[in-house]
């Protein structure tokens, strides 16, 4: 490999940006290389965007009313989950974290599923199969190498499957990360890596995560293709990933994506981020909300009408009264749950387990 | 009437023609790890799979078993039933995250709707002259993990039989084979009917007492079984093959029918496979127990090299001796 075949590694001097905060379109900043998403997309995005803010703010909401346990949101980054959802084509795969809700809804699974284990329930409320949606993860970067698998095992049967895994900069620091990208990379898997970098791990700044050029960098030790995006410009996270995407379908195998966003809110509700950062610095960031530069954008332009404006705001009503009416429903729990999944066949062991809390939910029932 | 091959097969040879003929009826089982492909493995345990089958099927990966392991889930998620090599057994902690927090958790965090058919070699135990990281016994890390299976043959009929028989499982397998007995030698059946998983087996009849052992301490208590019948005890032995699911049945019928037990295990006594056994029997055969159930382990210090281990290893004077302790004064 030549110094000019690693020089065709890296990744843009600066995100690539294709609509600015001021919602005007850019020139430069890779505009160049990538073209602006059709209108006709920019307006379903703007859609998307608008339910996945709603969502993000109706499971803040139930938080607060106890109906769920937790919520990392996902609010400031809503661009980054609705375009790694959407250049998906049918038979693609996504590999979700625990911060990437609205990603696994906009690949058309069911939201309550996706938060029953923020409910306190079990795990996957949803079959991974019907959409291609992993289970999310909660231990970091440890979907990587499985998103590797689901690909490489794709690709020896000769299908054309694309995987989308998604980290964010913490995850660049664990072992499985670069595992994943080694690994991918040998194989020629056809993986896009999704770095939201939102500039916060829990407290842990960017600053003390990383000392690459960008984390988009880190492909070039393992020969594979970064590129840095403006997470927060809708029409250039679609671009960026499009383009990976189809690169990967080519068969040129994985690209590592990073988006510069920010994470608008604490790492969960549990957290309080006024101990590790300014609000200076969050409201700094307000100005280049995803959502209000493309609305910016779209009425610049004259594609935005008050049809498009209420369309959106009833699909957002309508997702948000869905989540509530799922989620305030009760449902009793089962203790024969327990033991059903562990294995295909119960051992002798679980059996007698299984017999003994059935047996003590009997005497309860009786004794009341 | 269909019949089976006979061969005289090291337990080595024996798990590869069981992945072979297990790649053989299955397209979709796949071998990956380090230096399995054009080297046959450290062990030559995948000696000519790669040749036969092609870089697709057998292959070597890069050096990073937490890596071959989550690749191993993905490509089980998605149709395949891949087996993979951790080279030693000390290696395959690397790995510990994805064994213990995704491919043990997949089917039940999922509800039963994504399984891993996946089997993990695990080459295990000392006794070879190995240096520190190549001896250790690392079954009860995974033992306790519940999601997994954890099987170990001692015999090279078993290795083959439980071999195909992990492969065949919907469950993922840490399949540990006992290193020291990779060159025993045996008449070998090449046939899937066998002995299933869970299933534990009394290898030597005895009436005294029962010494119940698993991989690599079978054969020694099969010796000091061979000791004892010498200078008049009989002594039974119990081959547990499958340490999880665990055989109480087998395991706690022949405890009673002697009413005297040793367990006999390489690994540090501490916590260990040998103590639940102990924990479990005793629960079971209380009534029918003559003596408290005596144990012969390794002592809890990290694995000793190899001029040391002699120190360390159960050996046939060891198991004697626990057999003397268990209060014969009845008899």
């Amino acid at each position: 490999m030549t110094s000019e075949d690693v020089l065709g590694l890296l990744p843009a001097d600066d995100p690539v940006r294709l609509i600015d905060a001021d919602g005007t379109k850019v020139q430069g900043s890779g505009s160049e290389r990538y073209e602006l998403p059709s209108d006709a997309d920019l307006l379903r995005a703007y859609e998307r965007l608008v339910v996945a803010r709603r969502l993000n703010d109706q499971a803040n909401a139930l938080v607060r009313q106890g109906r769920l346990a937790v919520y990392p949101s996902s609010h400031g980054q809503e661009a980054c989950q609705v375009g790694a959802a959407h250049v998906l084509k049918q038979g693609d795969w996504l590999f979700p974290t625990y911060r990437d809700t609205v990603a696994a809804v906009e690949r058309g699974v069911d939201p309550v599923d996706v938060l029953t284990l923020l409910k306190g329930d079990w795990h996957s409320g949803y079959d991974p199969y019907e959409t291609q949606v992993a289970p999310a993860t909660t231990p970091l970067a440890t979907q990587l190498p499985h998103a590797v698998g689901v690909a490489h095992a794709a690709r020896l049967r000769g299908e054309s499957t694309v995987v989308m895994a998604l980290t964010g900069d913490g995850g660049t620091s664990e072992g499985d990360f670069h595992e994943a990208l080694n690994f991918a990379a040998v194989f020629k898997a056809p993986v896009v890596f999704f770095i939201q970098n939102n500039e916060y791990a829990i407290s842990v700044p960017l600053a003390r995560q990383s000392a690459a050029a960008s984390l988009a960098h880190k492909g070039i030790g393992y020969g594979v293709p970064g590129q840095r995006v403006d997470g927060n410009d809708i029409a250039a996270v679609l671009a960026v990933l499009g383009d990976a995407v189809e690169r990967a379908r080519r068969g040129e195998g994985p690209q590592l994506i990073e988006a510069h966003t920010y994470r608008m809110q604490a790492h969960t509700n549990a957290d309080d981020a006024t101990r590790y950062r300014l609000d200076s610095e969050v409201a700094s960031w307000v100005d280049r909300d995803p959502l209000t530069r493309l609305e910016k954008h779209l009425r610049s332009r004259g594609l935005m009408t008050d049809e498009t404006h209420e369309q959106a705001r009833a699909a957002a009503d309508a997702v948000a009264e869905h989540v509530r009416e799922g989620l305030n429903r009760d449902i009793e729990p089962d203790a024969r749950e327990l033991f059903a999944y562990v294995y295909a066949e119960q051992t002798p062991q679980l059996r007698e387990q299984a017999a003994q809390v059935a047996e003590e939910s009997s005497r309860e029932v009786a004794g009341r | 009437m269909s019949t089976i091959e006979h061969e005289k097969l090291t337990m080595a040879q024996a798990l590869n023609r069981a992945l072979r003929d297990a790649m053989l009826a299955d397209d979709s089982v796949l071998m990956f790890g380090e230096d399995v492909g054009a080297l046959g493995g450290v062990f030559r345990v995948t000696d000519g799979l790669n040749e036969r089958f092609g870089d697709t099927r057998c292959f070597d990966t890069p050096l990073a078993e937490s890596g071959i392991v989550g690749m191993a889930v993905g490509m089980a998620m998605n149709g395949m039933r891949p087996v993979v090599e951790m080279q030693f057994d000390a290696f395959g902690y690397p790995a510990f995250e994805q064994i213990v927090s995704h491919v043990a958790k997949m089917r039940n965090r999922t509800r039963g709707r994504v399984h891993l058919p996946m089997v993990i070699r695990v080459p295990f135990g000392g006794g070879i002259g190995g240096v520190e990281h190549h001896c250790d016994s690392s079954e009860a890390y995974y033992a306790h993990t519940p999601g997994l299976h954890v099987v170990t043959p001692a015999t090279p009929s078993d290795a083959y039989t439980l071999l195909r028989a992990a492969i065949a499982s919907d469950d993922p397998v840490v399949f540990m084979e006992p290193k020291k007995l990779y060159w025993s030698k045996e008449e070998v059946a090449l046939g899937t009917d066998g002995p299933g998983i869970g299933t534990a087996v009394v290898r030597r009849e005895g009436t005294d007492a029962t010494l119940i052992a698993y991989g690599p301490s079978v054969p020694v208590a099969l010796e000091a079984a061979e000791v004892a019948a010498q200078e008049g005890r009989s002594l039974q032995v119990v081959d547990l093959r499958s340490i999880v699911p665990f055989d109480d049945e087998t395991v706690a019928a022949a405890v009673r029918s002697t009413g005297r037990a040793v367990v006999v295990a390489e690994s540090a006594g501490f916590a260990s496979v040998s103590s639940e056994i102990v924990a479990r029997v005793t629960q079971r055969c209380f009534h029918s127990l003559a003596a408290p159930i005596g144990r012969v382990t390794g002592f809890d210090i990290p694995y000793p090299p190899p001029k040391l281990e002699h120190f360390q290893l159960p050996s046939v004077d060891r198991v004697l001796d626990a057999v003397d302790d268990l209060q014969w004064e009845d008899q």
